[in-house]
């Protein structure tokens, strides 16, 4: 017992690797946010005027909104005109190669274990490197142009595909959506841009690597994915941000769109900085994600690994409007320390047949508060759906909250929604019993937590799976005695 | 009674039958043996009308009537029934409610009149005294917290109360010790009359002990492999069904 | 805004006030002042509210409600409705008409030493420091506006007092009938309090006449001491035009066992709360529910159980049928505090909807603050079970009649939960008729 409160006591303590900062020139704009802001943000990205029109529409309707407050997080009041809203390394922005790139950024990304030379990289995974509001390079783009998939980043791709990112941009998140898709719509920066033609099966996962470094800046990219009829992706995102003592605000938008028979499977690790043990600094991650399967027999899966950030606020969600389309969720939250997440999913079920899962678990620690927020929605005419929902939480020390607000909606009678929840601990037995048996009892509650996580590792793609599991160790570590 | 010709039924994408020929008489009893997944539950359902099995080819004819056209209720009306391996829970229906409910609408059918209530007392205390069960039993849910014996002779139970003319028992043995064993078979034994033919669906030679076949016939890859009387049985016991497989490749290629 | 929505309350509120001040004590007066105050301050609720998100209550609560002061009873229709409402001549009975206590067909004889059984407005009048501590104090946690509007007209209403190791062995029936003209309101409010190792078994029921609608708005508050035991049954037949608000709040302290059953047929919208406050260790709460709305009915059953002391186990079973264009929802919250260790919370809701025009609208909370605990929730929504209905087939039960008993298998479920044989056999009967299924 007393072990095991040892444990528990030290669970506040954790130390974060990738809180380094990068020493680079940038080209910042001056702090605060403004119709102008949003004009010079249009005005360095050198957008066409339909774009500038787009982000002042919704800038205008966020002047409107509230911050929502339904959440079960709480934070000091954000300061919007506190923040800088564009921030680039100093150097020049478009790039023909990699030799190009500032040499100090490629370090950085190394450091990150992110070797961005196409030689040293995991030979199937392309990878995009955003660092503060732009992006530096992207590799493998002429492979992936050989199959006519095109990966790029946002910014080029409004100049590149405009009739595309028109055509698709805001139809899944619009302007309007929320506070923070808003805001997004009207800073936005840069992003990753995905399209997979008819009937291809990306040869290689995608990936973009999000880093923020700048000093109160926030970070805002926006994604967007579309899938072709009959095509595959799976795309990766990771995060890592500098330690620093105040909170910075990141407040992303990503869109996927699948056809008929497309699929999309999208991973997140989420290791933004967390914070110190006091609960000082770290990033607020308010983020909004959803997924439309137009066509039928269209697939889109997230998968999301969050162990980062002071405040996680995000819902990646799908929209069922194809017949017979697949909806997924899989999620591992923790939070350890003074970090909070409010986090789910939502399952709109419009298509007949349409099926979705949720399997979301929840781990707590220190004072960390997880709450998971979802929602499943069977329409009129979603004759046949089916939605099974799964979420545990565990908790580590008493000072910790796991809580569960599923809302469910059936306005069909052929609907059928499942929804189970339980809340464990690490069981003193499983710890006493694994120590017996020769393990340190750190590497004990690793190995349980783990267990606890498994059914999401199991659908991560392998390296994340990989990554995923050292970081929900790294979490932990120091927390058990 | 039961004319089986060349049956053949999948399961979304899985032939499971493939050329079902069985005839059955009445007052007969018929064992159908075989190896795990070589059909043997997929025709006792086939037969009972469970939506899950598309029958693909084959007609079964009943009393001289296509079996096959017929709903599920109206071939129990009719007088099939399927003793289940797996009886199905149904809690909130206590067992008393739910036998005259369907003694009724077998009645109904039949336009024969709604049984009163003191003859279905009468009737149920008989069976359940034959069957050595508690009638305390009759006013629990269906089959819910019933133990896997219980559940068995219930199934039973339900036979004798609803006298079909053609009964169909789906591993009827299957998680039975040896009392319980015993206790079943008799209720079925009581029930034998040359008016009634039962199928006895198995995979083990041991019920047959108890319920002694006029004919066993052995189902492999979804078809009958062989034919024989009660012997079979002790022969397949002897050396297991293993040496059927290449009987069953034989007869494939006949 | 909200001051209109308040306004229909202003006319009867001050009648009220005429009626009753002067001869009410001045602790009473105050507390309807209070309550009265903060609910013109806070107003109606609005969909606005995440509590009342799925429930449009405001045009009904809003209407102009006229409290009925002295009665004119008409027998006739007061003796039919009392005929539906009785469960058994053995119970101890206590009757009101439009929320007011009618001698006359209550009965109430032959008490335990040590159990006060009568209405509140006795109590009131014989200054019983029930009435007093209860009327005083908060109801349940955090007041709403409806337990702020039933105290600012509180007057009458059932008061269950049980001495310390009083067994009351028959069942008390409570019967809220409303039978006058035009649009009334009521606002009934019922203290029930069990000393240690005390038990009682309390029915209420609801019954109205047909007419221009009404609005019940009742209160219960409920203190079980140590050890004591309540079984509490809640029959909620009200007119299909009709608005009926109910809120209970119970206050459990050590190795007391609570059991609520809550069966809701009537009301165009029902809303029934329970709050529970698991005030000591070894308590045991069971909350049954069914729900059963069709036409336009709207149904929301709203429970919220605080396990605020370590080693309690609550169990809690919500089912809904819903049919037509009928409205279904559920909120049930468990909330461990951090003191609550070993804390053992079963949660399950299931709804079937009969029709594509039913919406059922479920959210089962968990707020978890202590680590070594077991809580878990479920709620399914869904067809029949497709393997139950073809057994019943193949045993010769057409599928009509067979998806009739499935649905009455599903409903059952909540009534078999009932220990009183008067009410099971009173709920078996509306089962049976309701889904046109032959008796037993």
């Amino acid at each position: 017992m007393s072990t095991e409160n040892a444990m528990l006591e030290e669970f506040s303590q954790r130390e974060y690797e990738h809180g380094f900062v990068t020493d680079i020139e940038a080209d910042s704009i001056p702090a605060g946010l403004s119709e102008e802001v949003v004009r010079l943000i249009s005005e360095k990205k050198g957008e066409p005027q339909w774009l500038l029109d787009w982000r002042l529409k919704a800038y205008r309707h966020w002047l409107t909104l509230e911050e929502p407050q339904w959440h079960n997080v709480n934070y000091s009041p954000i300061d919007y005109q506190a923040a800088v809203y564009y921030s680039a390394p100093k150097k020049k922005p478009q790039l023909a190669s990699l030799d190009e790139v500032d040499p100090v950024l490629l370090e950085t990304y190394e450091k990150l274990g992110i070797p961005l030379e196409e030689q040293k990289v995991l030979a199937n995974v392309a990878v995009d490197a955003v660092f503060d509001s732009v992006s530096i390079v992207t590799t493998f783009r002429e492979t992936l142009e050989k199959h006519g998939v095109i990966f790029c980043p946002f910014s080029e791709a409004v100049h590149d595909h405009p009739e595309l990112v028109k055509k698709y941009l805001g139809t899944v998140v619009p302007h309007s959506d929320n506070f923070f898709a808003s805001l997004n719509s009207a800073v936005f920066s840069d992003g990753s841009f995905c399209y997979i033609p008819k009937g291809v099966r990306c040869p290689m996962e995608l990936s973009t690597y999000f880093r923020i470094n700048a000093q109160n800046t926030g970070q805002f990219e926006r994604t967007l994915i579309v899938a072709e009829e009959g095509s595959y992706v799976s795309y990766l995102e990771g995060c890592t941000a500098p330690k620093r003592d105040e909170n910075q605000l990141h407040a992303a938008v990503v869109e996927l769109v699948a056809l008929d028979d497309a699929q999309i499977k999208y991973s997140t690790v989420q290791n933004w900085y967390p914070g110190d043990s006091e609960g000082k600094g770290g990033i607020y991650n308010f983020v909004t994600k959803r997924g439309a399967c137009r066509g039928e027999n269209s697939k889109i899966s997230w998968t999301q690994v969050e162990t980062g950030s002071a405040i996680t606020w995000k819902y990646p969600s799908v929209i069922l409007q194809g017949d017979n389309s697949v909806g997924e969720f899989y999620s591992v939250a923790v939070t350890a320390n003074h970090q909070q997440a409010d986090t789910g999913t939502k399952m709109i079920h419009i298509g007949k047949n349409t099926k979705s899962t949720i399997i979301s678990k929840g781990i707590s620690a220190g004072v960390g508060q997880n709450s998971y927020r979802g929602e499943v929605k069977v329409m009129k005419n979603a004759t046949n759906a089916r939605n099974f929902s799964q979420c545990d939480s565990m908790l580590i020390g008493d000072r910790c909250g796991a809580h569960t607000f599923p809302y469910i909606e059936v306005r069909n009678t052929t609907g059928k929604v499942e929804h189970e929840a339980s809340t464990s601990k690490v069981g003193e037995d499983q710890i006493y019993y694994l120590r017996q048996r020769g393990l340190s009892t750190e590497d004990a509650v690793n190995m349980i937590v783990n267990g606890f996580c498994k059914e999401v590792y199991d659908v991560l793609p392998m390296e994340f799976a990989v990554e995923a599991r050292k970081l929900l160790n790294v979490s932990l570590e120091g927390s058990v005695g | 009674m039961l004319e089986i010709k060349n049956l053949h039924a999948r399961s979304e994408d899985t032939e499971i039958l493939r050329g079902i020929n069985l005839s059955v008489a009445a007052g007969e009893v018929h064992a159908i043996m075989g190896p795990n997944g070589s059909g043997k539950s997929t025709l006792a359902h086939v037969l009972a009308g469970r939506e899950d099995y598309e029958i693909t080819e084959g007609e079964v004819t009943y009393d001289g009537k296509d079996l096959l056209d017929m709903e599920i209720e109206e071939r129990a009306a009719e007088g099939v029934f399927l003793a289940y391996q797996y009886p199905v829970e149904i809690s909130g229906v206590s067992n008393k409610y739910f036998l005259k409910a369907a003694i009724n609408s077998i009645h109904k059918y039949r336009d024969e009149p709604v049984i009163s209530r003191k003859d279905f007392v009468a009737l149920l205390k008989e069976k359940l005294e034959l069957l050595g069960m508690d009638k305390s039993m009759m006013d629990r849910s269906v089959n819910e917290g019933f133990s896997g014996g219980e559940k068995k002779r219930n199934e039973i139970l339900q036979m004798a109360m609803l006298e079909p003319k053609l009964a169909v028992l789906d591993e009827t043995d299957s998680g039975l010790d040896i009392d319980a064993l015993k206790i079943v078979s008799e209720g079925v034994n009581a029930l034998r009359s040359p008016e009634r033919a039962i199928i006895v669906v198995t995979h083990y030679q041991r019920l047959l002990e108890y319920i002694v076949p006029d004919k066993v016939h052995v189902l492999a890859g979804g078809k009958i492999v062989r034919s024989g009387d009660k012997s079979l049985a002790l022969e397949l016991e002897d050396k297991g069904y293993s040496f059927l497989q290449s009987g069953a490749e034989t007869v494939a290629a006949g | 805004m909200i001051a209109t929505q308040s306004d229909a309350y202003q006319e009867s509120f001050a009648a009220f006030q005429a009626d009753q001040s002067a001869t009410s004590p001045a602790w009473l007066n105050e507390a309807r002042q209070t309550a009265w105050d903060r609910f013109l301050e806070r107003g109606l609720p609005t969909r606005r509210d995440e509590d009342w998100r799925f429930t449009p209550v405001a045009s009904l609560a809003g209407r102009n409600y006229r409290n009925v002061q002295s009665l004119s009873l008409a027998s006739d229709t007061v003796e039919t409705l009392l005929q539906r409402a009785k469960l058994d001549d053995d119970f101890h009975r206590l009757v009101f008409v439009n929320g007011h206590y009618v001698e006359g067909a209550s009965s109430h004889q032959d008490l335990p030493e040590g159990v006060v059984v009568e209405n509140l407005a006795s109590s009131i009048r014989e200054g019983r420091d029930l009435a007093e501590q209860l009327l005083t104090q908060p109801v349940g946690k955090e007041e709403s506006a409806f337990t702020d509007l039933n105290t600012a007209f509180a007057s009458d209403g059932a008061v269950i007092d049980v001495a310390d190791g009083v067994t009351l062995d028959r069942p008390v029936h409570l019967i809220f009938l409303s039978v006058e003209d035009g649009p009334t309101a009521c606002h009934p409010r019922n203290l029930i309090r069990l000393g240690n190792g005390s038990s009682a078994t309390v029915v209420e029921s609801y019954h109205g006449r047909d007419g221009d609608g009404y609005f019940t708005n009742a209160v219960t508050q409920i203190e079980l001491a140590e050890q004591a035991n309540l079984d509490h049954h809640k029959l909620q037949h009200e007119q299909r035009d009709s608005l009926h608000i109910a809120s209970s709040h119970i206050d459990q302290k050590e190795h007391s066992r609570f059991c609520s059953h809550y069966f809701s047929f009537g009301a165009e919208l029902a809303r029934n709360e329970l709050n529970c406050i698991l005030d000591g260790e070894e308590i045991v709460s069971t909350l049954n529910g069914l729900y059963m709305p069709t036409g336009e009915q709207l149904m929301d059953c709203r429970t919220r159980i605080d396990h605020a002391k370590p080693n309690c186990n609550t169990y809690e079973l919500y089912k809904g049928i819903l049919d037509d264009r009928a409205r279904g929802v559920f909120n049930g919250k468990i909330f461990v505090h951090q003191d609550a260790q070993k804390t053992d919370a079963k949660q399950s809701n299931q709804a079937l909807l009969l029709s594509d025009d039913a919406v059922v609208n479920t959210k089962p909370q968990l707020e978890i603050y202590a680590d070594d605990v077991k809580c878990t929730h479920g709620a399914t929504i869904g067809e029949l079970d497709e393997q139950a209905l073809y057994y019943l087939r193949s045993r010769g039960i057409p599928e009509s009649l067979a998806r009739k008993m499935l649905i009455f298998a599903f409903a059952n479920d909540v009534v078999q939960g009932v220990e009183v044989p008067a009410v099971v056999q009173h709920l078996e009967a509306i089962l049976l008729s309701s889904h046109g299924l032959p008796d037993v």
